[in-house]
């Protein structure tokens, strides 16, 4: 019973078990740079799906002859020219067929778009310098953008684009500046991409494109700015600042107060101050530099006015008393500080004058209610020394009464007294 | 007719259809023994008292309050910032109901170290003690009705191990909860417990509490005659100094509630992750720690279900307490000195833990 068992067994490994891949067995073997990829391939999302070196570089990987595996009659490519390989991977990565096997979702149109950008048309021009499919995913050991371990995972994709961008060498040639990546990792999107976990947060590509990489254009700034920050490009249209950054030598929108790369977190410093933005166009005393003096002034006002109020409702719980309404109203306060600062890129004061004025009406309402709740603290222990002291006075009758009964010992009897 | 005739002529009138001077008499024969331990018996009157402000401050509670998931937060806040003295009843209910909890488990353990549940007092013991079970019932189902974040997550904590408990286990968390998960069911039984279910049961409790103690006496340090001890009379001497006691208990009562009001804390969000730290009240700590240490299998018993025996075990010891412990003095204060270190040093260790 058991010999016939062990050979199906054997049978069924020998049917059952995976082929072997000479690329993988000979390439392990050799001790040069063709060593690479098979030490490379074993975390890429390729092998994972199922594919195999000869899906992209054709050959045959069941024949353990060079000769044979990797002869042009079995289809062998090798490795393709650099300039070929955008169209080397497009060959599966652009065609819908293929991709609905293994990535549904995955759009296939990176190789048009690539064609579009700087990289690709610098590319058919010749130009090796740029960047590839490969110099971004990596080749051989290619992951899953959503893996954190990927070159162009939402955490990394700066720094992959930063090593060319920021070496002074290779950008020379196209005379572009250097410092983006520097600039980046001390601006407000890196500190929401990193310390808040926010993988939303823009990084190169939400503003570039990635496959179809361009710079924005000053006419076209403010539309990617406004591609998150929706509102505020909607009132900057509106405004005044729209007309002027847009036109010849303006600068470009967003840009010229907020900066591009080194975004740093607003405030009215911005307006107003020795390091005001406003400056560079307005001069001091001008009616602009003293609106834009006096809208710091409001937005400054109402952020302290909430912030008293606040702390006075922080005093007043903290003594146990119930502010909790006024904390959630507080809420709508800090609200009206957001949508003033929002108002504020329309750089009309009478608008602008709406929120803050709600805002300062909470800010009031919730500042009286700390009060209120305050003073009804110190009511409640004035009430409290009172009732002390009546209790103290009802004992002490009571106890006067307690002496004036047993004061002929009638009260207790038996045994050896009290 | 004189004056005082005619007032006599009334009393006999009165006497006549409500028999008072029963009363009167019963008052004027009741006395109290004096002896070193006779500070303890002021407790039982504490408790008593306290009793009747939770019955005062719930009733008055009870003028706003909605048993309602959609109502009951708001009702509570409602009542603490828009109602006039409304935070003072709600503290003063808070605060008394711990206090109570407190003064009954002194009373517990100063009947054990003066040994006063011996015979005849058995029955006395053990209403007693179901009194003081109703007590931490009333705790633990007060404690959801202002459905907070806290009161929430710990009455789902509190409700799952019972679940834990073998055979009847599952049926009593279902019936605590009117189903599987603390909801709106859960709200609405709590409050019927809270309300109703538990005061009739305590009220006929007490009734028959205080009815024993009338009719055993107070009871004396080793069982000496009373007739061989200093005695005073109840009414007016001991009557007179316990409310010198109550009107004590009821400035602490309002020190507290001035000072440290009760906090509402935030709505129940059945969705939110439990908040960090979620404990019970201080009076079910050292057994939710005891709970907590125990490893999550001991040999091929599921550690909870261990630790519940165990408790039962336990109880079952100090309930029937009366009955075995007949010429165990020393075993019986033993108990009751191990019990009250493991108490505070388990609700010690759940605070800081």
């Amino acid at each position: 019973m058991r010999a016939p068992a062990i050979l199906l067994f054997l049978c069924w490994g020998l049917l059952g078990a995976a082929a072997p891949d000479s690329c993988v067995t000979c390439h392990s073997a050799v001790d040069d740079a063709a060593k690479g990829p098979a030490a490379l391939i074993k975390n890429d999302v390729h092998i994972a799906h199922g594919l195999s070196c000869a899906d992209c570089h054709g050959g045959d990987r069941a024949s353990d002859d060079p000769e044979v595996s990797m002869s042009k009659g079995k289809g062998f490519l090798g490795k393709p020219a650099r300039t070929a390989i955008p169209k080397f991977c497009a060959r599966c990565h652009s065609n819908p067929d293929t991709m609905r096997k293994f990535a549904p979702r995955e759009r296939v149109d990176q190789f048009e778009l690539y064609q579009t950008s700087v990289h690709g048309k610098r590319l058919a021009a010749g130009d090796t310098n740029v960047a590839t499919c490969i110099d971004c995913h990596s080749v051989h050991d290619i992951r899953a953008v959503k893996d954190s371990q990927s070159p162009v995972h939402p955490l990394r994709v700066a720094e992959t684009c930063s090593r060319c961008h920021s070496d002074q060498h290779k950008m020379a040639a196209y005379k572009i500046p250097t410092n983006q990546f520097e600039q980046y990792r001390i601006s407000v999107h890196w500190e929401a991409m990193t310390k808040r976990g926010d993988l939303s947060a823009p990084s190169c590509a939400s503003c570039h494109g990635n496959h179809g990489a361009k710079p924005p254009q000053v006419e076209s700034v403010a539309e990617v700015c406004g591609t998150c920050h929706v509102l505020f490009a909607e009132l900057y249209d509106k405004s005044v600042h729209k007309a002027v950054f847009s036109g010849a030598g303006g600068g470009g929108g967003c840009v010229v107060c907020h900066s591009n790369h080194g975004i740093q977190q607003p405030s009215t410093a911005m307006l107003v101050g020795a390091n005001a933005v406003c400056s560079g166009c307005h001069e001091a005393n001008s009616p602009e530099a003293n609106t834009a003096a006096q809208m710091a002034g409001w937005i400054d006002g109402l952020g302290a006015a909430l912030k008293q109020s606040e702390t006075v409702l922080a005093s007043a719980e903290k003594y146990g008393m119930e502010v909790s309404e006024a904390q959630v109203r507080l809420i709508d306060g800090r609200e009206d500080l957001v949508k003033s600062r929002l108002e504020l890129h329309l750089m009309q004061p009478v608008e602008m004058r709406k929120p803050i004025d709600a805002g300062m009406a909470v800010a009031k309402e919730t500042l009286k209610a700390g009060q209120d709740a305050l003073h009804e603290k110190d009511i409640r222990r004035y009430g409290l020394a009172v009732s002390v002291v009546l209790i103290a006075i009802a004992m002490t009758a009571i106890r006067g009464l307690i002496r004036r009964i047993e004061s002929n010992g009638a009260a207790v009897t038996g045994g050896a007294g009290k | 007719m004189p004056a005082t005739e005619r007032k006599a002529n009334a009393l006999d009138w009165l006497d006549e259809r409500t028999g008072w001077r029963m009363v009167r008499d019963l008052m004027d024969h009741k006395v109290v023994p004096i002896h070193a331990g006779t500070a303890w018996y002021y407790f039982g009157g504490i408790t008593l008292f306290l009793i009747g402000v939770q019955l005062f401050t719930g009733i008055l509670l009870l003028l706003y309050y909605r048993p309602t998931v959609a109502e009951a937060f708001d009702s509570v806040r409602f009542l603490m910032t828009r109602v006039e003295f409304g935070w003072l009843i709600r503290s003063i209910h808070s605060w008394s109901a711990n206090l109570l909890i407190f003064c009954a488990f002194i009373h517990m353990f100063s009947v054990v170290f003066t040994h006063a549940y011996r015979r005849p007092r058995e029955l006395t013991w053990l209403s007693g003690i179901a009194l003081l079970g109703l007590m931490l019932g009333f705790g633990f189902s007060g404690y959801l009705l202002p459905w907070n974040q806290i009161s929430y997550f710990a009455t789902k904590v509190g409700t799952d191990m019972a679940g834990t408990m073998p055979v009847a286990g599952p049926t009593l968390a279902r019936l605590l909860r009117g189903g599987e998960d603390v909801g709106a069911a859960t709200l609405t039984r709590f409050f019927d417990f809270h309300v109703i279910i538990l005061p009739l049961i305590s009220f006929a409790l007490i009734g028959l509490h205080v009815l024993l103690v009338q009719q055993h006496g107070m009871s004396t340090p080793g069982g000496i005659p009373a007739t061989r001890l200093a005695q005073m009379k109840f009414f007016p001497n001991f009557f007179l100094r316990e409310l010198m006691v109550w009107y004590g208990v009821l400035a602490v009562l309002g020190t507290l509630a001035a000072i440290f009001p009760w906090e509402l804390g935030e709505k129940a969000d059945p969705f939110a992750s439990a908040p960090a730290g979620i404990r019970p009240e201080w009076y079910f700590l050292a057994e939710f720690y005891t709970l907590k240490l125990i490893p999550s299998h001991v040999w091929i018993i599921e550690g909870e279900l261990l630790g519940l025996l165990g408790f039962g075990l336990l109880a079952a010891v100090w309930v029937l307490l009366p009955f075995w412990e007949v010429n165990r003095t020393k075993v019986a204060t033993g108990v009751a000195v191990f019990l009250i270190c493991y108490l505070a040093v388990f609700t010690f260790l759940g605070y800081v833990k």
